[in-house]
């Protein structure tokens, strides 16, 4: 700390350790491939994506099981990222003043951030409640294993489920890129694991002070 | 396969157009007419859909019932459907309702509508509606499609299979090897228009020996079928072994690969363009000097609280 102060760098705030960020790129790399393979199924303009798993039929057989890879690896991600997205008054107060966030104004008139905002815990709810339709839909389609102990009114309406859960979740995904990009500072976060102290003070006023105080605890003898 | 002799009006998963320069309006449409009141369930077009298509089903177990195979598998693509029925009509008069079940090659077909693998179902001019396995993927969509519970995966390699109408027969003129096998006259091919007024006869001969609901089974919720059944019974189809009364492509089907399609697919472009114009009209949200500086001035206050 006292090395970096001479070189006059503001001492970075650590946001995610490397089991998070770790836990969180396995999980891109299985939606990338989860994706991929299930747009292919989805849509025959994107049917030319099925030669990216080797065809068709390789497409159909690693699908499944590359959905549930990234389900159990979301899972775990979910698990140690839940107490930091429970919806407050202030996250709504934040969403009621996200049209001048959206358009990089006033963000300073919206203090009250904690370790996530508003926008970012209903991206955390919709991904949970994507993810867990897919998972629970796409065992009902996987005939390999599992159709045939469904009828096949189940069938279609898990197939609409997982349509449109796909959907929601591959448009989130896209909002989520974007969004870590337009944030300059966060991709650092996930990938070098930490941010500087003016990014968290701007976007995460609360967290930093909690940061901070965690840093410099109130009962330090000076 | 790929018979190059038929002309192929629909194919799966394809946006653009099918090969159809020979003019389909020159090609009859063909259909099969099951005549249920003349069948007397000998299973001989079993037997020679089996020889024809080289399939062996495996030898199941007798549940003191004449139905064998219990089901259609991807070894049996026709299968006599036995159905005990008491008249209530008839002072609870037992009839033996036989329905040849198998493949109906609807004109509407839900199993192409419902096929992701492009090529793997196609729908000739000639209304057969044939599965190419080279091109199938396997996925079982086929089986969600079908109003009338038909294709079957195969355990072996894991491809769907039903009944072709014998669609390499046809294409060199030939009926369906179960068409040639029928010792009663229950199976009739020829142009679906033919069948239509065979149909008609044999309904007015039926209504004539007390069949007052005789008819011709030719669902138009899938647009008509192009194997077509007469029936004793055609006001109550349920009862040979649940002929469903008005097969139609699930809405939930229709949904799935219907309009949710396109709307996605656009949903998901324009979510992406959306980002691309935010950044080129609005740009980045930056942390500034000013901002580190505040953060300092905190962390300073902190230290020396």
């Amino acid at each position: 700390m006292n090395d970096m102060t001479r070189d006059r760098q503001p001492p970075a705030i650590e946001r995610y350790n490397a089991n998070e960020r770790t836990n969180h790129w396995f999980v891109v790399i299985a939606f990338l491939l989860t994706a991929v393979s299930g747009l292919a199924l989805f849509h025959p303009a994107l049917f030319w994506l099925s030669a990216l798993l080797g065809g068709g039929t390789w497409t159909r057989i690693l699908h499944p099981f590359l959905g549930l890879v990234m389900a159990a690896a979301f899972a775990w991600l979910a698990a140690t990222m839940w107490k930091f997205n429970k919806m407050e008054p202030r996250d709504w107060q934040w969403l009621r003043k996200s049209k001048d966030v959206v358009v990089n104004k006033h963000e300073e008139s919206v203090t009250d951030v904690g370790r996530y905002n508003g926008g970012q815990k209903l991206m955390f709810i919709t991904l949970v409640v994507c993810v867990a339709g897919l998972l629970l839909s796409g065992i009902v389609l996987w005939r390999e294993y599992f159709s045939m102990y469904f009828a096949v009114g189940v069938v279609r309406f898990a197939a609409v489920v997982h349509g449109v859960c796909a959907f929601v979740l591959v448009c989130a995904i896209v909002i989520h890129i974007y969004a870590a990009f337009w944030v300059k500072g966060s991709i650092d976060a996930m990938t070098r694991g930490t941010v500087t102290p003016g990014w968290a003070w701007k976007h995460h006023r609360t967290w930093f002070r909690e940061k901070i105080h965690a840093t410099h605890p109130r009962t330090r003898p000076d | 396969m790929a018979l190059q002799s038929l002309d192929i009006v629909r194919r799966s998963a394809t946006t653009t157009a099918s090969p159809n320069v020979r003019a389909p309006s020159t090609v009859g449409q063909v259909a099969k007419l099951i005549d249920t009141t003349k069948c007397i369930g000998c299973k001989a077009c079993q037997v020679a859909c089996s020889e024809w298509n080289e399939l062996r089903d495996e030898i199941g177990t007798n549940v003191g019932a004449y139905q064998n195979p219990h089901d259609l598998t991807d070894q049996s693509w026709t299968l006599m459907r036995f159905a005990e029925y008491e008249n209530p009509a008839k002072g609870g008069d037992l009839e033996w309702l036989i329905r040849k079940d198998g493949c109906m090659h609807c004109a509407d077909p839900g199993c192409l509508k419902a096929c992701p693998a492009p090529g793997a179902i196609v729908q000739y001019a000639n209304g057969i509606v044939d599965f190419q396995e080279e091109n199938c993927i396997g996925c079982g969509y086929c089986i969600a499609g079908c109003p009338f519970d038909v294709p079957r995966i195969s355990k072996r390699d894991k491809k769907a299979y039903k009944c072709t109408l014998c669609s390499d027969r046809v294409a060199v003129g030939l009926e369906p090897a179960c068409i040639k096998s029928c010792p009663t006259g229950a199976l009739v091919w020829g142009t679906k228009e033919d069948m239509q007024e065979h149909a008609a006869e044999r309904v007015e001969d039926l209504k004539s020996r007390g069949f007052e609901h005789a008819g011709l089974y030719d669902p138009p919720g899938v647009g008509g079928t192009h194997v077509m059944y007469v029936l004793h019974h055609a006001d109550q189809p349920q009862i040979y072994n649940d002929l469903p009364a008005d097969p139609q492509i699930s809405p939930m089907v229709g949904l799935w690969k219907g309009a949710a399609k396109p709307i996605a697919l656009a949903g998901i472009v324009l979510t992406a363009l959306a980002g691309f114009f935010h950044y080129i009209r609005v740009g980045r949200n930056e942390t500034h000097e000013s901002d580190e500086e505040a953060a300092a001035r905190e962390t300073e206050k902190a230290s020396h609280e």
